[in-house]
């Protein structure tokens, strides 16, 4: 569904090159949820930008349902790092928005907005501007209007990082459910190697700067998965320790 | 035990506590009225003693000479003549800069394609404009419409250009992966997004609309404050002259005024965000 061929982004700045991403090749299949975790700053948000066709990769082709991408990708729900919601607008407003855009009829768009609002425990704050919530009721409001909002594959960059250690339980079980309700495909973004073993079929392992993926491990934890309770199985930690002994070298690498 | 009197039981705090104790303090507004009472006493007692009554004149024939105009009704027909360029050429240019403004802002090649041009004509003095517009719109209310819209226009079109150019290219991003057409990106979030700048450039704009107007008048008119001040110089009336800028200063201060409760009203969000 998505295909990454031989991706390379260089950035231009001033005449000299940086490479954020050199050679990347990996596929995503429909109703997959993929999972790429690397070292911070390693190029993963550039990958998320060029797959929703904002950025253009500098080599190789982003191929989405057999098309390569060359302009934003509507197909796709982006929750970026930054919350970009729209701060002259309500919560609920926010979170109706891509309705909106759709032509939903207001009384429609605010009967499923508040649902999604609810999901999220943002009930009784639909009222409120965003520059009135916390960083982490900024990206529930974002998370819940990118659910809303049904795309066929959904890109989450860090969703979850300013969230607190039950609240982020509370939304890996709310995201589960609505993309599998939805039978939407996602890549998520993370350096939480708990979070990425949790929710993802799939986890990719990013090398530092320039990104290239230097790992790969299946997850087989059954579905639908108990989000509270996977990870105290011992298919859970196995799974965890061998990521984690691969991402540790990379971390010891970047130290030397 | 003693209680306080009861009115200082009651007083509200300000919002800064902490104040010396001892004498409560004067509010700032009595030594603002006592400044003015004392420029107006040190006025009247300058002129015809250290200075010439001719050149100062002097508050009481000033006070006298703007009781008699609104008396006999005759400043009403001048400042309703003013205050209707003023705002008509105020709407007329804010409108016209504003879409100018957005066009340009969302069109890079009409922008590229304007550049050198607009550039040119901003740098000109707009009031240099004044005998263009007497030849096209003659001597009545027209002229002084175009000239306050002239001015108002290339203010309001700059700073909505300059915020059109400023939206965050993250949130025109979100729209478009929402699959907003370009129109709803107009309408929905650029247009939004620029507001703040629109209304920076509408308050910068207003007291030029005065302006215009004014100055219009002074150059050939019939009515007006503008015409008023010009003419009362001309008979060596200063206290006329001084009569007639009470007025224009008083007619600033409520336009402006009005513009900022209008931006209050329509930027809620940011007045509860900050």
């Amino acid at each position: 569904m998505i295909r990454i061929e031989n991706v390379s982004k260089s950035f231009y700045r001033g005449g000299s090159a940086t490479d954020a991403v050199r050679g990347m090749n990996f596929t995503v299949a429909r109703e997959e949820i993929v999972a790429i975790i690397g070292p911070s700053g390693c190029g993963k948000s550039t990958l998320l930008n060029m797959i929703a066709g904002l950025y253009a990769p500098t080599q190789g082709h982003v191929v989405y349902n057999g098309a390569i991408v060359s302009d934003v990708n509507v197909a796709v729900g982006y929750m970026t790092q930054k919350d970009s919601l729209l701060p002259w607008r309500t919560v609920l407003d926010n979170v109706a928005f891509p309705l909106e855009l759709a032509g939903v009829a207001w009384a429609e768009r605010a009967r499923h907005a508040s649902a999604v609002i609810q999901h999220v425990g943002l009930d009784g704050f639909e009222e409120r501007y965003p520059g009135e919530l916390s960083g982490g009721m900024r990206k529930r409001a974002a998370l819940a209007r990118m659910l809303l909002y049904g795309a066929e594959t959904v890109l989450l960059d860090e969703p979850f990082a300013a969230l607190d250690a039950q609240l982020k339980l509370a939304m890996h079980d709310l995201m589960l459910r609505l993309i599998a309700e939805n039978r939407q495909t996602a890549v998520v973004v993370t350096h939480d190697l708990m979070e990425a073993v949790t929710l993802a079929d799939r986890v990719l392992v990013c090398t530092r700067r320039p990104a290239t993926i230097m790992m790969e491990q299946r997850i087989d934890l059954p579905r639908p998965r108990d989000v509270l309770h996977v990870r105290f199985t011992s298919a859970f930690k196995d799974h965890y320790d061998a990521l984690w002994d691969r991402l540790r070298l990379e971390y010891q690498e970047e130290r030397v | 035990m003693t209680l306080p009197p009861q009115e200082l039981q009651n007083t509200a705090r300000p919002a800064t506590a902490a104040r010396p104790r001892g004498r409560p303090p004067v509010p700032m507004v009595f030594w603002q009225l006592a400044l003015g009472i004392g420029l107006l006493l040190a006025w009247q007692g300058a002129s015809g003693r250290l200075i010439d009554n001719f050149f100062i004149s002097n508050p009481i024939d000033v006070a006298t000479r703007l009781y008699r105009w609104t008396a006999d009704g005759s400043i009403f027909m001048h400042l309703a003549a003013t205050l209707y360029a003023t705002v008509l050429g105020f709407v007329i240019g804010s409108v016209g800069g504003a879409v100018l403004g957005i066009w340009l802002g969302v069109s890079p090649t009409a922008s590229r394609l304007l550049n050198p041009y607009l550039n040119a004509l901003n740098a000109l003095p707009k009031v240099a404009l004044a005998p263009l517009f007497v030849l096209w719109f003659g001597l009545g209310i027209e002229s002084k419409i175009a000239l306050a819209a002239m001015l108002v226009l290339f203010l309001v079109f700059l700073n909505t250009f300059a915020g059109v150019r400023e939206v965050d290219q993250d949130l025109i991003d979100a729209a478009r992966l929402m699959r907003a057409t370009r129109t709803q990106l107009v309408t929905k979030v650029i247009i939004p997004a620029a507001m703040s700048w629109v209304f920076a450039g509408l308050k910068v704009a207003m007291p030029y609309a005065l302006i215009g107007t004014v100055l219009g008048e002074m150059i050939a008119a019939n009515r007006g404050l503008g015409y008023l001040v010009q003419f009362s110089g001309s008979q060596f009336d200063t206290a006329g002259v001084f009569a007639v800028l009470i007025v224009i200063a008083l007619l600033a201060v409520a336009l402006n005024y009005l513009v900022e409760l209008t931006q209050g009203r329509m930027e809620r969000w940011r007045m509860i965000s900050r």
